[in-house]
C-alpha cells in the first residue's frame, strides 16, 4: 500500500521545522521514525498535505546527563536508549520497557518521542515514563514550556502537544540504585501489551522505602497505580500480595478480542506483584 | 518530486522520487533491487529488512527520501567477490529455507544480530528475529543457521588478528 501524494520538507533546525509547521497549518503532519505515522499514511487513514521529516535535526538526538535529571532528545531511536549507560544506570525502568517494544528492525528506527506523542494506549513507552515522573519539553510558535507527565496524557492518541508544537526532550529524574522491571503480558511474541506493568522501587534494609507503578493498556491513556505505591512503603518481599491487589482500583481497562476488562483487572494486579517482585530482585 | 542520492550497495544512485515513495519500492523498482521482497501490508514479517547505515530497517517502513545521504545494503550487496556471506553460506549449509521468501529479510536481520551480540544463545536468535515471519520452516534450522555462522564468524576475526 501505498500512501497518498504529500510534499515533504526536512528542514536542518527547530525553527525551520517550527516555520514549515505553521505555514502549513491544519494540513501537515511530523514524521519522526515514521514506524506508528508510515503505516498510518499506508493504510489511508490520514493523508496530509505536507509531512515534516524531523529526522535531519541533529539536536533533537542523544541522551545527556542534565545534573539531577538525565535529558533524552526527542528524536532518539529506540536502541540507543536501550543500550545507553546513562539510561541503565538512572532510568533503568525505561531501558527495561524500551527493550520489549516490536522488533529490532524498528527499534531502530522509532523515537521516544515519537511514541509518546503518538500515545497508544498499548504502548510501552508512556507507563515508564510516567512512573518516573518525566518532564516534558514542549516547543512552538509562543516559545518552550515543559509539561509533567501526568498532565501530558490527555485521552487516546491525545497529548499536551498541540497542532504546531514539538515535543523536544524528556527529562527524567534521575532514580539512581532503584531496581526496576517492566512486566509485559502478550500471548505471542511479537504483540502489543495485553497489559503491562512499569514498577521501580528503592530498597532500605531489603523492604520498600519507595515504589513507584505505571500501567499499560488500562485506560485510555497510560496510568500511574498510586494507591498501590503508598502501600508498598515498608513491604518486603513476602508481604507483596495484598499491597499489589489494587493496582486496578480506579481503571477503566478496554475489552477486546485479547481479554476483556475484568481480565485486565486480574491481569493488572498479577503483574504488579511479579513487577515489584523482580524490581526487588525476588 | 525530490531528487535524493542514496548509496545502495556501495553504488550511489541518484534519482528523482516522489517523496511517498517507500524504500522497498525504490529499491526494487528503480534501483533493480529484486532481491529485497514485500511480504505483507503491516510491518510485522521481516521480508523487505536492509542495512540503514549498517542497522537492520523494515524498508517497507521508511520513505525513499529518508534514506538520502545514507548507505543502504541489500541482500544483493552481501556476497564479495562471488563468495556467499559466512550467514548465507550457513543458511545454505543448515537447510533454513524452503520456499526462500523470508530469507533475504531473515538474513539482513540474522546479519544485525551477530553484529550486535557475537554469540547469541538459542534464546538470544530467536528474540532477535523477533520482527521476522517464516510461514515454512518452522524456524529451527534459521535458528541453527545463525549459531552457525556466529561461530564461523567469530572465528574468521580470530584468524583475522
Ligand atoms: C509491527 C509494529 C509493531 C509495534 N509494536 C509495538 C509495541 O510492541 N510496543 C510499542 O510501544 N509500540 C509498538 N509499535 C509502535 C512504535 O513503537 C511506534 O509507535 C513508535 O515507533 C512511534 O515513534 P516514531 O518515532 O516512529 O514516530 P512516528 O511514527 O514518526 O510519529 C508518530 C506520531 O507522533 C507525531 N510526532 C512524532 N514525533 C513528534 C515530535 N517530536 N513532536 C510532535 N509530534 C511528533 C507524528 O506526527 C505522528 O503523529 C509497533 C509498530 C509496528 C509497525
Ligand atoms: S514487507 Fe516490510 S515488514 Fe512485511
Ligand atoms: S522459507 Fe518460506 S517463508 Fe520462510
Amino acid at each position: 500500500m501505498i500512501p497518498a501524494a504529500f510534499d515533504y520538507v526536512s528542514p536542518t533546525s527547530l525553527d525551520d521545522a517550527l516555520a514549515a509547521l505553521a505555514e502549513a497549518g491544519d494540513d501537515a503532519k511530523v514524521l519522526a521514525g515514521g514506524q506508528s505515522l508510515l503505516p498510518i499514511l499506508r493504510m489511508r487513514l490520514n493523508a496530509p498535505e505536507k509531512v515534516v521529516d524531523l529526522g535531519r535535526i541533529e539536536a533533537l538526538r542523544g541522551i545527556r546527563d542534565g545534573g539531577d535529571h538525565i535529558a533524552i532528545g526527542a528524536m532518539t531511536p529506540y536502541s540507543d536508549v536501550v543500550t545507553d549507560a546513562l539510561v541503565q544506570e538512572h532510568a533503568g525502568l525505561l531501558a527495561k520497557a524500551v527493550e520489549t517494544v516490536a522488533d529490532p528492525q524498528i527499534r531502530h528506527r522509532g523515537t521516544v518521542g515519537g511514541a509518546l506523542v503518538h500515545a497508544d494506549p498499548a504502548g510501552d513507552v508512556g507507563a515508564p515514563v510516567l512512573a518516573l515522573d518525566a518532564t516534558m519539553v514542549v516547543v512552538g510558535p509562543g516559545g518552550e514550556r515543559t509539561v509533567g507527565a501526568g498532565e501530558f496524557f490527555r485521552d487516546l492518541f491525545e497529548t499536551a502537544v498541540g497542532d504546531g508544537e514539538l515535543l523536544t526532550e524528556i527529562r527524567i529524574p534521575k532514580h539512581t540504585g532503584w531496581g526496576s522491571a517492566y512486566e509485559k503480558f502478550v500471548r505471542v511474541s511479537h504483540q502489543w501489551s495485553i497489559v503491562a506493568v512499569a514498577a521501580t522501587v528503592r530498597l532500605e534494609g531489603g523492604s520498600i522505602a519507595e515504589a513507584r507503578v505505571g500501567l499499560t493498556n488500562m485506560g485510555s491513556t497510560p496510568l500511574r497505580a498510586s494507591a498501590v505505591e503508598q502501600a508498598l512503603v515498608g513491604k518486603g518481599l513476602s508481604d507483596l500480595e495484598s499491597a499489589c491487589a489494587a493496582a486496578a482500583d480506579g481503571t477503566n481497562p478496554p475489552s477486546d478480542l485479547n481479554g476483556d476488562a475484568d481480565y485486565r483487572r486480574h491481569l493488572a494486579a498479577v503483574l504488579t506483584r511479579r513487577a515489584v517482585q523482580r524490581a526487588m530482585g525476588g | 518530486m525530490t531528487r535524493i542520492t542514496v548509496n545502495v550497495d556501495g553504488v550511489s544512485c541518484t534519482d528523482e522520487v516522489e517523496p511517498r515513495m517507500l524504500l522497498v519500492h525504490y529499491l526494487r523498482e528503480v534501483v533493480g533491487k529484486v532481491g529485497t521482497v514485500v511480504g505483507c501490508d503491516t510491518s510485522n514479517c521481516g521480508a523487505c529488512t536492509v542495512h540503514l547505515d549498517g542497522r537492520s530497517v523494515k524498508s517497507c517502513n521508511v520513505l525513499a527520501v529518508q534514506a538520502d545521504g545514507h548507505d543502504v545494503t541489500t541482500i544483493e550487496g552481501l556476497s564479495s567477490n562471488g563468495e556467499l556471506h559466512p550467514m548465507q553460506a550457513a543458511f545454505h549449509e543448515n537447510h533454513a529455507l524452503q520456499c526462500g521468501y523470508c530469507t533475504p529479510g531473515m538474513i539482513m536481520q540474522a546479519v544485525d544480530l551477530v553484529t550486535e551480540n557475537p554469540n547469541p544463545s538459542e534464546e538470544e536468535i530467536r528474540v532477535g528475529l523477533e520482527g521476522n515471519l517464516c510461514r515454512c520452516t518452522g524456524y529451527h534450522n534459521i535458528v541453527k543457521a545463525v549459531a552457525a555462522a556466529a561461530g564461523s564468524m567469530s572465528s574468521e576475526r580470530t584468524e583475522a588478528r
